[in-house]
């Protein structure tokens, strides 16, 4: 850790450090409290690695641009906040099935609306997966530290560019605003995943076709020679529109089994004191520190419980969800909504346990005692 | 540019009939036959390339040395 | 067997293209191939951009680096194009309601920016993919679907628009003044810095109709009769120009050009170093 730099900094701040360790060059985007300082911070450090900021005129605009800088061949990210997460949404699905490597900041706000523009929440996490139109891929990931920020933002950018796919970062007011020491790491320590691009002078370029034995289609930039077409219609081999039914579903089995079947590689989650634990509860985000405090509480007084925190968000650790609740008694839900995720456990787990949900939208974070309280209740 | 080497062709397939190059070609060159463009009399032709410019649907052009040079 | 410049600039095999029988737009998307073979642009270094509408369907055709994005955002995804990789030829095609509605604003910001990208405006005065809906550029009392009892609304002139907002250049051309179209076009290109070619096509199957504007050649006839070339309408007397509409160049000037004072940025960091 020779020439790692130590730093007090925000979660959002960390945010763009980590992009400009993934090699981020391009960023469109516009102002929305709790993320602006995202798009501050990569106005002022762009410019510095031969990078490029455009503040757009508004939200759809501002992913728009940045697909833009994407298919010319630069890592590009946008962040924003509830009510722009709302308006990019047609633009994500534009990523996803025109598989476009991109990094989307979602800095969670309490809602619905303009809503609670200061407050912290976890309200878009179903929209993050559900909020374009049409099934389409997602990957989704959730920070709780501000050091978290930064290396999930550089696995966000990796996952991007390794699954051509927009990958969501669904962080939150508290997470996006608080100041934790952290070490940046050297970039030689970095593990940095670039697109695959086509050979060179490749005869007979297909945008769309996947070469045996890889994951996804090599992706050409704009202005190398490759003259490609790229549509949000489906879409053919060639890149070209098509209508045949055959084809639609072709495009659309690939584009979800690229994730799905590649979700060892894709799924992080942390498991804290879960081992004997009675009692589990799944948090994530800001929300999970808190969880964490009440579990460290309880188990001071010998209640065996512990922590189940997903990293990745969507797709959702499934499987181990579903191996521990035919360990535990019940499984708690915080999370800072009214019941997002819990939805999802509850989907998995088909009555193995008992689910509590301790949820809360006021845009007040949810806080050890209440976590302890609904523990004691289920105990 | 030298006209001299260049005829007047049409791809049919192309064709949408919209009689455009008919009615706008100054030697009323060309006619419509079953929703498809034809050449009355090539006699008349100047080779203006007017048909071909106004072709909404690229079925009709000047083909030949000068154009294939173009 | 097609000519030389269709097979060099379009795709051929993906033609005929999906316009309907006399479409202008077909002649437009020519003019602007035309225009490009005269400059002798690099093809590999020219990108085509658009939204969603009949006119957006044209960069499929195009032998160029080619994008077909949401509707109304062509400007903004061309915008992040443009600025990622400035040597790129960056032109946008676009139609009345993809630019002008839902995409108003990416045009007003575009041209305020003055970021060199070409914009190409096929307007039929009309929605036309989805079935003939009035458009921001239907002319009060015409109809639509949408304007059963005659279209209330007032019309936007775009070339106007663009250039109060800050293009440098503005002009419009017809489908029927195919070569000056293409001298329009070039001149657009050429300029460095956000340009607005507004092309006035004809839209047979579903404003003609709608609007009772006769036969396609009624309505290239319609164009030819009542465009009136800015210069030559500078010298007639008022009455003769009442009615009519303006065509040729509007505005050209020279402003800075954004992708250029970002560079000056980063170069002066670069130097610092």
């Amino acid at each position: 850790m020779k020439n790692s730099k130590i730093k007090l900094m925000q979660g959002n701040e960390a945010c763009v450090e980590g992009a400009i360790a993934a090699g981020m060059k391009f960023y469109g985007g516009y102002p929305i409290t709790p993320s602006t300082e995202i798009a501050e911070f990569s106005a002022i450090k762009l410019p510095l690695v031969g990078g490029k900021f455009i503040q757009m005129e508004d939200e759809i605009a501002g992913i728009a641009a940045a697909i833009g800088g994407s298919l010319a061949g630069l890592k590009s990210m946008t962040a924003t906040s509830g009510p722009g997460f709302s308006l990019k949404q047609e633009n994500l699905g534009y990523a996803a099935i025109a598989e476009i490597p991109l990094v989307i900041v979602n800095v969670q706000r309490g809602g619905p609306s303009t809503g609670l523009p200061t407050a912290p929440a976890q309200a878009d996490v179903m929209q993050a997966k559900w909020g374009t139109h049409g099934d389409h891929p997602t990957i989704a990931l959730s920070p709780s530290s501000v050091k978290e920020t930064f290396d999930l933002t550089v696995r966000a950018f990796n996952l991007a560019e390794k699954y051509r796919t927009p990958v969501i970062i669904l962080t939150d007011e508290i997470v996006g605003h608080m100041r934790e020491k952290i070490e940046i790491p050297d970039a030689s320590e970095l593990e940095i995943i670039d697109r695959k691009r086509p050979g060179n002078n490749e005869e007979n370029y297909m945008p769309y076709r996947v070469r045996e034995g890889e994951l996804v289609p090599p992706m050409a930039a704009y202005g190398d020679g490759y003259r490609f077409h790229v549509t949000g219609l489906m879409h053919d081999e060639t890149g070209f529109p098509s209508n045949s039914s055959e084809n639609a579903e072709k495009l659309l089995d690939r584009l979800m089994e690229k994730i799905d079947n590649n979700l060892d590689d894709i799924i992080e989650y942390e498991e804290y004191m879960v081992e004997d634990a009675e009692i589990v509860v799944i948090s994530y985000g800001s929300t999970a520190r808190s969880a964490k405090s009440a579990i460290k509480q309880l188990r001071s007084q010998g209640i065996k419980v512990g922590l189940f925190r997903p990293i990745t968000v969507w797709p959702f650790p499934e499987e181990r969800v579903y191996e521990l609740s035919q360990k535990v008694k019940s499984i708690v839900v915080a999370e800072m909504n009214l019941g997002q995720i819990v939805l999802e456990v509850e989907r998995i787990v088909k009555g193995n346990c008992e689910i509590a949900l301790v949820g809360k939208a006021n845009g007040e974070v949810i806080t050890p005692e209440e976590i302890v309280n609904k523990l004691k209740e289920v105990l | 540019m030298s006209r001299n080497n260049v005829d007047l062709r049409i791809k049919e397939e192309l064709c949408k009939g919209c009689r455009i190059c008919v009615e706008f070609c100054p030697k009323k060159v060309l006619i419509m036959k079953n929703e498809k463009v034809k050449i009355d009399d090539i006699e008349k032709c100047i080779k203006c390339g007017l048909c071909e410019l106004r072709c909404p649907d690229y079925a009709i052009y000047l083909g030949g040395n000068d154009n294939e040079k173009q | 067997m097609t000519s030389k410049l269709i097979k060099d600039y379009f795709r051929t095999d993906k033609l005929p293209h999906i316009w309907c029988p006399g479409c202008g737009h077909g002649i437009m998307m020519r003019s602007v191939a035309q225009a490009i073979h005269n400059l002798g642009l690099d093809k590999d270094k020219v990108c085509i951009v658009s939204g969603i509408g009949c006119s957006s369907r044209a960069p499929g055709y195009m032998d160029f680096n080619t994008l077909h994005t949401t509707h109304g955002r062509a400007l903004a995804f061309a915008t992040g194009v443009k600025l990622a990789r400035p040597e790129l030829e960056v032109m946008v095609i676009t139609g009345d309601g993809d630019c002008a509605a839902i995409g108003g604003n990416h045009l007003i910001h575009a041209a305020r920016r003055n970021i060199n990208i070409t914009t190409i405006v096929f307007n039929n005065n009309i929605y036309g993919m989805t079935g003939g809906q009035y458009s921001p550029t239907t002319p009060t009392n015409e109809f639509g679907t949408t304007a059963p009892y005659g279209n209330i609304d007032k019309s936007f002139d775009i070339p106007e628009l663009a250039g109060a907002a800050g293009a440098t250049y503005t002009a419009r051309g017809t489908a029927y003044h195919a070569k000056q179209l293409t001298k329009i076009v070039e001149n657009g290109i050429k300029n460095k810095g956000f340009s607005l070619i507004e092309g006035i096509s004809i839209c047979p199957t579903y404003y003609g109709r709608k609007n009772r504007k006769g036969s396609i050649v009624d309505m290239m006839n319609w164009l030819k009769d009542n465009a009136l070339d800015i210069k030559v309408a500078s010298k007639l007397p008022e009455e003769k120009v009442k009615g009519k509409f303006l065509i040729g160049e509007f505005k050209n000037v020279t402003e800075p050009e954004y992708t250029e004072e970002y560079m000056k940025i980063i170069e002066r960091f670069q130097k610092e170093r």
